[in-house]
């Protein structure tokens, strides 16, 4: 696949490298015991620390150290078992301390990778820099009032993860694809719930372009970019703008940018009066974070199993091709609902079932697979009746759509509405005999043309309501016809 | 009536148990020691009636029997700690009508064994300074004036703490202890000063001025209500990720402790140091005391001690500026109005924040900044390290370090105002032991020319506030200082 | 190392202070000095040194359950606010 955008002086090649805050899922946050949970009333979930009062210290959240642990073993990265929270300082009013606690220069997780894919057959690595542990800010609220900003502290230091990637990737669709495989790993992993609308996951995205084999460009960094889409649009957008500019022979500021939604389009954010200068130092409030190598074997020893390695075994142990394994296990909870469906039925059957008939149902009713109408037992029911052959699939069709009302037991609604398949040869020689006897234009038609068998099959299921089944009215007619 | 302001605070607590006064008689003494003392303009917050409130719960207890160890003791608390309900400012415009919704973890260790706040204690803005001239709401006169009848610095920057146990306005008082904010305004007052060890107290509720070095510690008349304050402030919390999980041992039994045979070391880089000749007199005096007390003296050397000062000046403002960048005009108090944030921020800090503020935050800044980072602050963070191993080695050799507390006794008000550099070169025996963690204090033993107590200084092995008390106990005997400064204040 | 005025105000700039002609003025000749002064540390060879960033070297880090049981008291975290509404901070607008 090419990445190349053509320009009007030739090919372009985007470089992007992306710096995704993820939100750690933990009851309370990285250095206080207020909560975490999302939607609370307003300043309700905020200690003295949080609000950055006189005289109040931070103390260390295990379980948001024990998260990116387990993150950084799920990127295959390096876990430092020695690392140093910094101050980063600067000042902006939904940031109470006046410098927030993240790690500089010794990150918590060194360098690791994702793998995504490109099509059916490609995969590519994109390298990962590092991931450190940082605290959150509090939250502005710009339209309340004409004159003043409100400044909400819930969020104020909520535990994040930093995830800084090498600039591997080359296209939005890779951008994508690189958000989507880490947002499901950290899933599987239940590090991080990767709700972006909620904010749980966003993503600084650096583009700068270049023609093949030159220096990099110039990069602007586009500012908290919050969903998948936006992030497409946002860089195609950008990689555009900056073709544009070079091949009009304008400079390309290395600046930070929005992207707004509205427009589609990504602008400055404010004009640089300064360069920012964090001025960062170790936190002398907080010891270095260490721990013991057994601690992290401990961590790994109770990792799950996660997509890629997934994917492997669905196509070894269910034979699936690398497409259905790679949408069944994009995310945790629809591979194992697959699973669940499949115990004792056929996998393919199932997976079909899964990806087809039943995703486009609960995308059409707004379902989410863990509320589905459908309960696990039912759809494997289901299964089992197309693979007995009791249905037909153009049946099993019907009885799904009866099953979506209500949940009903399919083996129920098949024995209620006489839907099973006719699958008795006598009964349906009687019924093939007396189509032939009444078309002979038909069947003389058909022995010059084998393909006109169709319309005999078509005549079998109008008599039958479509219960007959098919493969055996065709065994039949071939018998009779040829 | 007895005269409660000779009394030590064991002394007291044994005339409470015994029923010669109560506390309420007490605390009613201190009460208008104060008001009678608020020309030395030692408190900021005065707290007469959470203090006679209290008086009498504790004279119930003690009726009933059930006095804790430092029940009914008046105290003076620095404005450094966050008192609950209580206004706190730092001596601060900055925080000028702050009162935190919490307590320190220091002094509510103080109430929970029965202690009394008097009052909030006057000290330099932020506890930056040395003489006690930088606080919002004025300057402290020290109790003690020269023989020219001139107005003296009490030190700094607990200066509030220092001349209010002088001049016997409450029993004893809290300070925080920085680069020496303990050590040398107790010098300079005549009395008893003592930093703890890193890690020995906590510091959640202390308002921040430098993280890595601040500490809180008792300024006492004696060296026992030292200890016996320390007993009681001492603990490990929780809420503090620097707090020592260590053992308490009990202070007061050190003070009783001989000093046989303990090792006592003099750095030869002191001799060099610009010492007034009346201190270099008791330095040869205390070697004295202390020989005929059964110590040995030996020669030590901390070669590196000399940029301990600079060093200092770096890491101080350093983080310094980091922890007052929270006083931005959003959460506390005081917020200079203005059309947007920038401006709002820029003359908020600008006109909450004294000179003396504005400077180290400037140089913490400076020092910090890309490009100088290395050169300055990681620079400094080696020097400590060299320093930190000085006093290693030394403590290999000797159980406690004896020395000066400050070059000089208390100087003129105003005199040093001027220079800041000058101001900063007073801390110069005192700024070490912060750097390292170590504990130290500052013993009186007695006057100089100018009639102006003189301070020296034990510094101890980390986590052996032990022997530098059994050390200062032995001291204190031989000296006997008498804290007894003319009371100019209260005029008939 | 000499500290200009305009550095002054890069300080200043950073640190969120905003100073008077005169104060800028009298800042750059008094960090002049005192920089001048803490320059000395640079005669110290310090090659080799590890830094200590603090004097508190207690091996184990302390670390929180992840329990809630602290905030849930919105008043008091604003009682001290110089302008709020509704249980906000209020500051002049920002606008991004
Ligand atoms: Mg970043
Ligand atoms: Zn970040």
């Amino acid at each position: 696949m090419n990445n190349l955008i053509k320009g009007e002086t030739g090919d372009w090649e985007v470089v992007i490298g992306i710096e995704v805050h993820a939100q750690i899922v933990s009851n309370s946050k990285l250095f206080s015991s207020a909560s975490t949970k999302f939607g609370g009333e307003h300043n309700t979930q905020v200690s003295f620390v949080d609000a950055g009062m006189p005289g109040m210290l931070p103390v260390i959240n295990w379980v948001c150290v024990e998260q990116a642990i387990r993150t950084g073993l799920g990127l295959n990265a390096k876990i430092n078992n020695y690392s140093i929270f910094d101050r980063k300082n600067y000042f902006y009013p939904d940031l109470p301390q006046g410098y927030q606690i993240s790690q500089f220069k010794q990150p918590i997780v060194g360098e690791g990778s994702v793998t995504i894919d490109i099509d059916d057959k490609k995969s590519k690595t994109i390298r990962i820099e590092r991931l450190h542990l940082e605290q959150d800010a509090g939250k502005s609220l710009h339209d309340q009032h004409p004159e003043f900003s409100f400044v909400d502290l819930n969020r104020s230091g909520v535990a994040l993860m930093e995830i800084v990637s090498m600039p591997d990737i080359s296209s939005a669709d890779e951008a994508q694809s690189y958000i989507k495989k880490l947002r499901s790993i950290m899933r599987y992993l239940g590090t991080c719930d990767g709700n972006m609308e909620e904010g749980s996951l966003r993503a600084d995205i650096n583009v700068s372009v270049r023609k093949p084999g030159d220096e990099l460009g110039t990069r602007c960094e586009i500012k908290n970019v919050n969903s998948i889409k936006f992030i497409g649009q946002a860089i195609d957008y950008e990689a555009r703008r900056q073709i544009e500019l070079i091949e009009d022979s304008k400079i390309i500021d290395q600046e930070t940018r929005l992207f707004d939604p509205k427009k589609g389009e990504t602008r400055s954010m404010r004009s640089k009066e300064e360069a920012h200068d964090y001025r960062y130092f170790p936190d002398p409030d907080l010891l270095p974070l260490s721990f013991s190598e057994n601690i992290i074997e401990e961590i790994k020893s109770e990792l799950p199993e996660l997509p890629d390695d997934k994917k492997e075994r669905f196509q070894k142990e269910y034979s699936l091709s690398p497409y259905d394994s790679n949408i069944l296990v994009s995310e945790i909870e629809i591979a194992d609902f697959f699973e669940a469906v499949t115990k004792g039925r056929d996998p393919k059957i199932a997976a079909n079932w899964i990806t087809g008939e039943f995703f486009a149902a609960m995308n059409k009713l707004g379902f989410n697979i863990v509320d589905s109408p459908i309960t696990i037992d039912n759809l494997s029911k289901l299964i089992k009746l197309i693979e007995e052959n009791i249905i037909s699939k153009r049946i099993a069709k019907d009885v799904f759509e009866i099953m979506l009302e209500n949940n009903e037991d399919p083996e129920e609604i098949v024995e209620r509405e006489g839907l099973k398949q006719v699958s008795n040869s006598g009964e349906l020689e009687k019924i093939i005999d007396n189509i032939i006897a009444n078309n002979p234009d038909q069947v003389e038609a058909v022995k010059l043309k084998p393909k006109l068998i169709g319309w005999f099959v078509g005549q079998v299921m109008k008599e039958t309501n479509g219960k007959a089944n098919p493969k055996l009215v065709n065994d039949l007619l071939n018998d009779k016809l040829n | 009536m007895t005269e409660f302001s000779t009394l030590s605070i064991k002394e007291t607590i044994t005339s409470l148990k015994n029923k010669d006064f109560s506390v309420s008689e007490l605390v009613d003494f201190h009460i208008s020691s104060m008001e009678n003392g608020r020309e030395l303009n030692a408190f900021i917050t005065e707290t007469a009636d959470i203090a006679r409130e209290k008086a009498s719960d504790c004279d119930q207890n003690y009726s009933k029997g059930e006095e804790k160890p430092l029940e009914g003791i008046p105290l003076g608390i620095k404005d450094m700690f966050c008192t609950k309900g209580v206004k706190t400012t730092a001596s601060s415009k900055m925080l000028e009508n702050f009162v935190p919704p919490y307590e320190s973890t220091v002094t509510q260790n103080l109430w929970n064994d029965g202690a009394i706040l008097l009052g909030k204690l006057n000290n330099d803005e932020f506890a930056m300074g040395s003489s006690n001239e930088t606080s919002f709401f004025g300057e402290v006169k020290n109790p003690w004036k020269n023989n020219k009848d001139n107005f003296t610095v009490p030190g700094g920057s607990s200066g509030g703490s220092a001349a209010s146990v002088a001049a016997g306005m409450g029993l004893a008082s809290l300070g925080t202890d920085t680069g020496g904010s303990i050590r040398q305004p107790a010098s300079f007052t005549g009395t008893v000063g003592l930093k703890p060890t890193y890690g020995r107290c906590s510091r959640w509720g202390i308002i921040a001025f430098a993280s890595s070095l601040d500490q809180a510690g008792p300024i006492t008349k004696t060296v026992k209500d030292c200890a016996l304050l320390l007993n009681s402030i001492c603990s490990y919390d929780p809420k503090d990720s620097t707090s020592s999980q260590k053992k308490i041992p009990d202070f007061e039994k050190s003070t009783d402790e001989s000093v046989k045979g303990m090792k006592i070391g003099i750095p030869k880089e002191y001799e060099a140091d610009g010492i007034s000749e009346d201190i270099t007199e008791y330095l040869e005096k205390g070697k004295e005391w202390l020989t005929e007390s059964g110590a040995e003296i030996v020669e030590i050397s901390l070669p590196h001690i000399k940029y301990a000062l600079p060093c200092y000046y770096i890491i101080a403002p350093a983080e310094a500026s980091s922890n007052l960048a929270r006083y931005d005009g959003v959460k506390f108090t005081h917020r200079v109005d203005a059309d947007n944030i920038i401006d709002m921020y820029e003359e908020t800090r600008s006109q909450g924040f004294g000179d003396e503020v504005k400077r180290r935050i400037m140089i913490g800044t400076y020092v910090l900044s890309s490009g100088y980072y290395d050169a300055y602050y990681l620079k400094a963070q080696k020097v400590r390290a060299m320093i930190s191993k000085d006093f290693k080695e030394a403590f290999k050799k000797v159980d406690v370090i004896y020395g000066p507390s400050t070059p000089s006794t208390a100087f003129e008000l105003g005199d040093k105002k001027k220079d800041p550099l000058e101001m900063y070169l007073n801390d110069v025996f005192t700024v070490p032991v912060n750097l390292a963690g170590l504990p130290a204090m500052s013993v009186p033993v007695g006057l100089d020319k100018e009639k102006l107590p003189v301070g020296m200084q034990l510094i101890g092995n980390s986590f052996d506030e032990e022997s530098i008390l059994s050390i200062a106990s032995c001291i204190e005997k031989s000296a006997k200082f008498d804290l007894n400064p003319n009371k100019w204040w209260i005029n008939e | 190392m000499t500290i200009d005025s305009k550095l002054v105000e890069r300080i200043a700039k950073l640190s969120r202070i905003s100073l008077t002609e005169t104060e800028i003025k009298n800042l750059s000749s008094e960090l002049d000095n005192i920089l001048n002064w803490i320059e000395q540390l640079s005669e110290l060879d310090t090659e080799g040194i590890n830094p200590v960033f603090s004097s508190f070297d207690e091996e184990e880090t302390k670390y929180r359950n992840d329990k809630v049981n602290d905030g849930g008291y919105r008043e008091d975290i604003i009682s001290n606010a110089p302008l709020s509404e509704d249980g906000f901070f209020l500051v002049p607008k920002v606008v991004d």
